[in-house]
Parts: C-alpha cells; structure tokens; sequence
C-alpha cells in the first residue's frame, strides 16, 4: 500500500490470473462488473485477499482502491486475513438448527481446537458458524467444506470427515 | 402421480441429463429452436397463458413483468436470481445440480422472448461447484451455437455470463442484486424506478428466479394452457416445494399447485420424524409467518396461505414437531437476519440488532415481561418501515409465533432457563 509496491505488485499474482481479470473486465458490458470475480480469482490463487491486491483490482478496472475495499468487505466469503488451508461452514440456520447443527458445531469446536479465529493449531481449517443457509436443507444438519457439502451429520460424524480430510483419506474428489 | 403431471422432473430418472447430449436425447432444446420459430411476442402469448408466477418468492405473474419493458430502448439485460439463501429452500440448488441444461435453455427462451444482449446468471457465492458446473454447461450450449453470435441463423446475438456471488444473503433482493453485478456492494435501490425501467447499467432490465425460467422449455413445447392445467385457476402449473426440519424424509418434490395440501406434502416426505407430533411449520421459508396444525389441510394455493396470514414464499416448507422452542427458532433466524442486515437503513440494520439482543436473553430465560412487550414493539416499528423486505421479515416469525404461541414466550421471561427444553429434558 505504500511506495515501492506496484512492481512487487504485479509479480505476485501470476500472468494468467491477470489476464483472467482482464478478459473478464472486457466481456462486461461495464469493467466495474469483473470486481468479483476478480476477487475470487485472487483468493483462488492466494487463500485470501491482501491489501496489495485491492490495489491491482483497482488499477485493472480503473477504479480506486477504495471502491474495491468497499466491496471486498461487504462480501463474507472474501477473507482478509489467510484462513485455514480449508474453510469449514456450519449451517446453523432452522432446518439445520431443528436437527442438531449446534451439536455439530460444538463437538468441531472441542475436537478440533479452535483458537479465536476458528483456526485449528495445525492451520489446516478454520471452521464458521456464523453463515447463511447453505441451501442444502434436505440433508440437514450440514457442513461445507471449501466447496462440497457433507450432510446429515451428527457430531461425531463431522469431526471423523475433518479427520479424514486431514488424514487424506479423503482427498479432492466429487 | 404419472410423469405427464410433471414439469420440472419430468426427466427424472433419465441418463446423464447433466450434459449437452444427454439432454438433447431426452427432448431438450427442442423448445428453444421452437421459440426462436415462433418469435418473442409469440413466447410472451404462451408464458401469459400458463399463468406463471415468479418462483422466487414473491410470485409476481411473469408475463406482467416481461411487459413492463419500455419498447425499443435496448440494450436490455436479463438477471437469472440463482442467489437462492432462504432459509429452508433448496429447490434452485437440486435443479441447477440435476437439470442444469433445462436451466439454461430456460435462460435462452427468455433472454431471446426479451431481446437482450446478455443474459447474466448470479449464483450465490456458496454454490461454488454449483457455478462450475454451469459454467462447464454454459461452454457446452456456446459451442453448440445455442448462445453467441446469430443463433441459429435468428439474426439475434447474446452472450450468457455465470456471475459468482460471494456471500450476502441480501443479494436475493433484486435491485441489490443488480447493483452487486455491477461491482457494488449489494444494497437495495430506492424503487420506482423499477428494473424493467432502470435496472442493470440504467438500461431495462429483467430478474427472473431459476425455477421461474426451468419452466419455460416445457410451457413453450406443451402451451401455457397445458401448464396452466396442471394447477388450477388461482394457482396455475406445479411447483417444486422443499421440505426440511422435522420430517423423515427431507427433500424436494414436485406437485400440482391448488390441488395439493400442506398435509400431502408432509406425507411425501414421510411426515413428522420419530412419532412426534406436528406442533407448527413455517409454509414459504424462514421469512414466513408461521402456520399450526390447524392450516395442514389448506390448498398450496396463494390466496388460501395468504388469507391464513402467510405466504407461500420461496415454496421452502419447514416442519417443527412438539419438542421444538419457538422462541429458540425465532431467535435463530433473528440471529441470520441481523448478520445479514446490509446496514444501509436505521430500522432494520438497529432493529435486527435489538431483536437479537432480547431473543438471547428471552431464550435464556432472563428477560423481563417489560423487555418482551419491548420486543414486540421494536418489531411492530420495524414492520413496513425497512427500506427493502429483509428488514420486514425480519418480524415476520418472530411476531406470527408470539401471537400463535403467546404462553410459550411468556412462561420463558424470568423462568431462568427455556421452560419447553426443560419439559422436553424431563419427558424423557
């Protein structure tokens, strides 16, 4: 954010996510309208957005740093600070409330050690409780890890497919 | 029911329908290169005929608001609303995961009946695998020449972009959702001037829900009046209703509008879990006013919900047995509401914030009858006063349980702990 940073800038990000900002930036009717998927292209790449990168969004779309600040943190799946290496949603909402979420959450909380920040000591998740309805009601109650949902869980449940994502028995699939 | 009652899983049970090919084995995209014959008046005709009303929640009739587009101001867009964060409603989510081409050849009707240059799609942020599997779907249509430049030798070119959302449940409201896509945060315009007016960069826009547009191949191949038929009258057509909380068998299921009861849905889905009894259930989803056992046999019919003093909303039935604390409920979803108040006005950003406050201490037994009459009135402030619906509903199942279960929120003020889990505790 300050000087110095615009060549460190550009080299942090690689020459394609650049010019996925840029060719998304021209497939709009309007450059304003890439900002989120601008974002996300940076979390895909890095895990989170730092302030650094607020910049490079604005310098592509020809916007100012702070309007794209505006946006980042209206938005809470864009994270500021580097969560876990997975990010764990607990749908707490009715449906979900009505069959046992808070017992979810809770044996996560205990079982997996969270700090303040929802992070595990090992770094390698960083559970939220406090999401939106995940839509996934009819396998209530449910979890989201990065982007797949685990449902009809029980306490137990949860924490053995957290373990087995660490463990790697499951791994990227689905 | 026999498969020709259906509309949106008519398919069901047919292979690989997730691709292209699939779905053009089974008959699909036959209604758009029908609609690109016959011409966009003529699909306007069609879809007023089947009486549609938008499935996104407020089922507002659909041709109306195609018609209200100014005529010759183009460029105009259309926005496909796949922001779906009800509480209690998954519908959207099982027919962009199951049928995604009858989506968008949903999508293509009407982005063709309308004549815009773009169609956009927002999914909501958490439906990340969701969105690529659309946008794999997307790339399929593209090179197949249903979307792009001079489709189908129509002379009509469109692009059709899968625009990510990334958590904001106040999105779902369609001016915020207009201003989201256009790199904003998502806070609602000031209406009139209404989208078909004014709406995406100040041109005519039209938001359109994603089961609203799934029903589009089948009324442009069958005829609005052969869709309409399937419901009745004052509720024409079907309608792909959740069914979560307190069931055996949570899920969706799709069934005749009017003719069908809250009671037949319950039994679809297996009806109230472990023995239990029915105690209440929320018809619409987490922003609708509660309904007791005395409203099982009503019709799923608009009126006869609306006269019962709620609304089928985004078609999300959630079913509480006798062991459920409405206070406990109600403060969940007071909890979401708060967390998603966008904050741009005073009453709903203070007021869900002071309607959480005392449903803490209410389900915990430490408020007072004074801090519950508070309660009450903070809501009635509240009510029709917020600058977009998020702010009203907020009050919604709060007020409606209050007034349907008065002794249930009043025996929890000083009781010190929640009476109905303690009776629950000492059934058992």
């Amino acid at each position: 954010m300050t000087e110095g940073v615009a060549g460190e800038v550009s080299g942090r990000l690689s020459e394609s996510a650049l010019e996925r900002i840029r060719a998304m930036a021209r497939r709009y009717p309007s450059a304003r309208s890439a900002v989120l998927p601008a974002l996300w292209t940076i979390q895909d790449e890095l895990g989170y957005l730092p302030p650094w990168s607020i910049e490079v969004v604005a310098a592509e779309l020809k916007l100012l740093p702070g309007d794209v600040e505006a946006v980042s943190s209206f938005y809470s799946m864009y994270f500021n600070h580097k969560p876990g290496r997975h990010v764990v949603q607990v749908c707490l909402n009715v449906s979900c409330g009505l069959r046992g979420a808070d017992d979810v959450l809770s044996h996560l909380r205990e079982a997996m050690r969270l700090d303040e920040d929802g992070t595990t000591p090992e770094g390698d998740f960083t559970i939220e409780g406090t999401v939106e309805c995940l839509g996934a009601c009819g396998g209530a109650p449910m979890m989201q890890v990065d982007r797949y949902s685990y449902e009809d869980l029980t306490g137990e449940s949860a924490v053995e497919v957290l373990q087995k994502i660490r463990s790697g028995e499951i791994g990227e699939r689905r | 029911m026999s498969r020709s009652d259906l509309v949106l899983t008519r398919y069901a049970g047919q292979a690989d329908l997730t691709s292209l090919a699939g779905y053009e084995k089974a008959g699909g995209y036959r209604a758009l290169r029908r609609a690109l014959e016959i011409g966009p008046q003529a699909i306007a005709a069609e879809v007023k005929a089947s009486g549609l009303r938008g499935r996104g929640g407020a089922a507002f009739p659909t041709a109306t608001k195609w018609s209200f587009l100014p005529k010759d101001v183009f460029p105009r867009y259309l926005c496909v609303n796949a922001d779906e964060s009800e509480p209690g409603c998954f519908k959207d989510r099982v027919l962009m995961e199951e049928y995604p081409h009858q989506f968008l050849e949903g999508v293509l009707i009407a982005a063709y009946a309308l004549q815009v240059t773009h169609a956009f799609i927002y999914i909501r942020g958490e439906y990340r695998s969701q969105r690529e599997l659309l946008e794999e779907a997307a790339d399929e249509v593209r090179r197949a020449g249903y979307v792009g430049t001079n489709v189908l030798g129509s002379g009509w070119d469109c692009d059709l972009i899968v625009h990510g959302g990334a958590g904001a449940y106040i999105c779902g409201e369609e001016t915020a959702l207009l201003d989201s896509l256009e790199g904003r945060r998502g806070q609602p315009r000031l209406k009139p001037p209404f989208p078909a007016v004014k709406g995406l960069y100040g041109q005519p826009t039209v938001v359109n829900n994603v089961e609203t547009l799934s029903n589009l191949p089948y009324i442009v191949a069958e005829g609005g009046a052969t869709y309409a038929s399937l419901g009745t009258e004052a509720s024409p057509g079907t309608r792909l209703f959740c069914v979560s909380g307190h069931v055996e068998k949570p899920g969706t299921f799709e069934v005749p509008m009017g003719k069908t009861t809250f009671r037949d849905l319950l039994d679809m889905a297996g009806g109230v879990w472990r023995g239990r009894r029915f105690k209440a259930m929320q018809p619409g989803g987490g922003s609708m006013q509660i309904l007791g056992p005395q409203h099982l046999d009503l019709p799923l019919d608009f009126k006869a919900v609306a006269d019962a003093g709620s609304s089928l909303g985004a078609g999300a039935l959630v079913v509480m047995d006798d062991s459920t604390c409405l206070v406990n409920v109600a403060m969940r979803l007071v909890d979401f509401y708060r967390h998603e108040s966008c904050g741009k006005c005073v009453p709903c950003r203070e007021g869900t914030y002071f309607e959480s406050e005392l449903m803490h201490r209410l389900e915990a037994g430490l408020a007072t009858k004074a801090e519950l009459a508070e309660l009450a009135d903070i809501c009635a402030n509240m009510d029709g006063r917020c600058f977009c619906p998020l702010g009203d509903t907020a009050t919604w199942f709060v007020m409606s349980a209050y007034r349907m279960f008065p002794e249930e929120f009043e025996s929890h003020c000083e009781a010190g702990s929640c009476p109905v889990r303690d009776r629950v505790e000492a059934a058992v």
